[in-house]
């Protein structure tokens, strides 16, 4: 059974440009066993706190070939902070070791079905949506109990369902264009 | 003493730090009525120099003077910690001080 909100059941397609200089597409990630996409941003600060955990999860699955990409689908005129270049001096000032792609056209968000930042969407090998929600369940690193992520990717990469398929993700909206 | 709550629904924190800011008015005996304000425009929000939710000011003086001049948005405010970590809602420490 597959998560049951709006989240897109199956992996969408794009073609991005990422903070590195490079267009990255789902294809290139075809090897991946599993694969993880954030619905990310600069500005927020629910983003902000959760950062540190991505870059470790992305590090702590590395070498079992897990990738992680976040996307920044916000409104760039509404949100400066959210800007291109504001994105690539994020990634460089907190070194980020995931893809960062910038989402202009906001097609991958309404794909994806996402409503916050950060918002995850956890993909297995056939990129069937297997976890979609939150990161844990704290915002506050000390607190967590539930590692929501960590657990859907253990269980993926074990050949199993992920026990919590699905979990109310806490952040920020994603900031649409005027219609 | 006028305390001042704005808020905007969009963003997810303000009953956190309403508790936070009631918790902390009681654990001092101060007895304030919180004045609640939702921002619900960009227009709105440039007409309450709004930096952000959640707001709180304390005879009109803003918690975290630091953040308070930021753009006026519709958005979630960042604050820090003191430990340096970034919070969606001040610390207790910004509250306390702020306060008689």
């Amino acid at each position: 059974m597959t998560p049951s909100t709006g989240a897109a059941t199956t992996a969408p397609a794009f073609e991005l440009p990422g903070v590195d200089g490079a267009t990255h597409t789902l294809e290139e990630l075809a090897e991946a066993p599993a694969l993880v996409l954030v619905q990310s941003c600069n500005h927020c600060p629910y983003v902000q706190a959760w950062e540190g955990r991505l870059k470790a999860i992305q590090r702590d699955y590395a070498d079992r070939g897990v990738q992680l990409v976040a996307i920044n689908s916000n409104d760039a005129t509404s949100h400066p902070e959210d800007s291109f270049e504001e994105m690539r001096a994020r990634a460089r000032s907190q070194d980020f070791n995931f893809r960062y792609l910038l989402d202009e056209e906001q097609s991958v968000a309404r794909a994806l079905g996402s409503e916050r930042t950060p918002e995850v969407f956890v993909y297995d090998a056939g990129r069937r949506l297997v976890y979609h929600g939150a990161i844990d369940d704290s915002r506050d690193e000390s607190r967590v109990e539930t590692h929501y992520l960590r657990d859907a990717l253990d269980a993926v990469l074990a050949g199993r369902e992920p026990a919590i398929r699905e979990t109310q993700p806490v952040g920020c909206t994603v900031k649409w264009k005027a219609a | 003493m006028r305390v001042e709550l704005l808020f905007w629904d969009g963003c997810p924190s303000y009953p956190e730090a309403r508790s936070l800011l009631d918790e902390v008015l009681t654990t001092r005996r101060i007895e304030a009525d919180v004045e609640l304000v939702e921002v619900r425009t960009q227009q709105e929000a440039e007409e309450l120099r709004f930096p952000g939710s959640p707001t709180i000011r304390v005879d009109g003086r803003d918690v975290d003077e630091t953040g308070a001049g930021s753009r006026p948005a519709l958005n979630c405010r960042i604050y820090r910690l003191p430990d340096g970590r970034v919070s969606p809602v001040p610390s207790r420490e910004q509250l306390e001080a702020a306060l008689p």
